[in-house]
């Protein structure tokens, strides 16, 4: 019994590290990255941009999958923009309720959260062949590491473009801060810089097992 | 604050550009962008179907507005969003079979590009009548395609040089959207 229950949490480790780190929807499969650039200027916008994504994207996973067998095949991608936009108004709502301020920062993009490849993408290809448990699990994963990888540019570009980090200045009053980094072109700079980063990581890992392998 | 046609025209083609300004459409961008022969029949379909959203969506929003319904908006834009592209593609097939084969897989996934609902949600959002709305989808679609078209040549161009192995692929492309993007930010101005 207790192998069994420890079979089923390395299973839902397993579908939660996939969004996490292997299959990392920023930085590994590139996906929705209108939001990922837009709204990075500022730490507090990233964050509360993924978290918003990741609501969408577990809620209309488990009704997905909760509704796998009902939905006709023919339809079905119809039917799944069409879950994923009554969250989306429900956190559209929920935003402009709790900070008025917030909503006008991230203005359009969060009505745009429907148009997100990752949540199309998830509810096709994860949610609609799997119980609610392990599509929620697999979603849950895929937003924290979408909001990872929002955070990883939102950081960077606030303390290169302003100095500061969610909104807590750094530098004192002196800092010459790059403006460059909070406009359009600084967004598609830092994401091609973490892309190379990930790259060279990745050629690091590869030579490093063919010398082991050679080696033996 | 009324703005003009022809000044709300410019300013999505140029000082604003959809792609490298205001980060819609980035997907298609990004995927297409590889040769200049697919790239600009993409740019031209997508024009359309942002014109035919865009026609849709002023009408429907009239009748939402008249109702009181706004809460439904994101829903029914982007079922009208769906069926023209399922229009568009019908006529295709119908009237050129040879454009309609060449466009292939990406014509459906103009429903997901995020400029075409993006058209619609900010001409609601700004509360443009019909002539502005149309002239900012025209324009947005215009600036989609010209994005396109520059960043495919450049791409056809760099498979010719020299790029070290490391950078390649995605990367490499983001870096040359940062150099466009900030070309284009020498538009600023340009369209009040």
């Amino acid at each position: 019994m207790s192998q069994q229950a420890g079979k089923m949490s390395a299973r839902n480790w397993d579908e939660l590290m996939e969004g996490i780190w292997r299959q990392n929807p920023v930085f590994v499969m590139v996906l929705g990255m209108c939001p990922v650039l837009a709204v990075t200027v500022s730490g507090v916008n990233a964050l509360s941009m993924g978290l918003a994504t990741a609501f969408v994207l577990v809620c209309s996973c488990g009704l997905v999958s909760l509704l796998r067998k009902l939905i006709p095949k023919e339809v079905r991608i119809a039917t799944y923009i069409v879950i994923i936009a009554t969250f989306v108004t429900v956190v559209d709502y929920v935003i402009q309720a709790v900070s008025l301020a917030l909503y006008d920062a991230l203005g359009a993009f969060i009505q745009l959260i429907v148009v997100n490849c990752i949540i199309l993408g998830r509810a096709e290809a994860h949610a609609s062949k799997n119980p609610p448990m392990a599509a929620m699990t697999n979603a849950l994963g895929m937003g924290v590491g979408f909001t990872i990888g929002l955070l990883a540019l939102g950081t960077v570009r606030e303390i290169l473009g302003a100095g500061s980090l969610f909104g807590v200045s750094l530098f004192g009053a002196d800092f010459q801060p790059w403006v460059i980094m909070v406009l359009p072109p600084g967004g598609f700079f830092v994401l091609g810089t973490w892309l190379l980063f990930f790259a060279a990581l990745e050629r690091r890992k590869q030579r490093k097992l063919a010398e082991a392998t050679q080696n033996a | 604050m009324h703005e003009s046609a022809a000044n709300i025209f410019i300013n999505a083609l140029l000082a604003n550009n959809f792609v490298l300004a205001m980060f819609l459409g980035l997907c298609p961008f990004l995927g297409v962008s590889g040769k200049l022969e697919t790239a600009f029949p993409m740019g031209v379909a997508t024009t359309f179907v942002m014109l035919v959203a865009s026609l849709c969506a002023f009408g429907l929003n009239l009748l939402l507005t008249a109702f009181q319904l706004e809460f439904l908006r994101l829903i029914s834009y982007i079922v009208i969003i769906a069926s023209s592209v399922q229009l568009v593609e019908m006529v295709l097939k119908k009237y050129s079979p040879a454009l309609f084969r060449a466009l292939g897989i990406y014509l459906p996934l103009i429903t997901t590009n995020c400029a075409v609902l993006g058209v619609a949600l900010f001409q609601t959002a700004r509360e443009y009548d019909f002539v502005q709305s149309m002239a900012f989808s025209f324009g947005g679609g215009a600036g989609f395609t010209l994005a396109l078209v520059l960043m495919a040549s450049v791409r056809e161009r760099l498979q010719l040089s020299d790029v070290p192995s490391v950078a390649q692929g995605t990367a490499l492309s983001l870096m040359l959207a940062g150099i466009l993007s900030l070309a284009f930010m020498g538009f600023a101005g340009i369209g009040g």
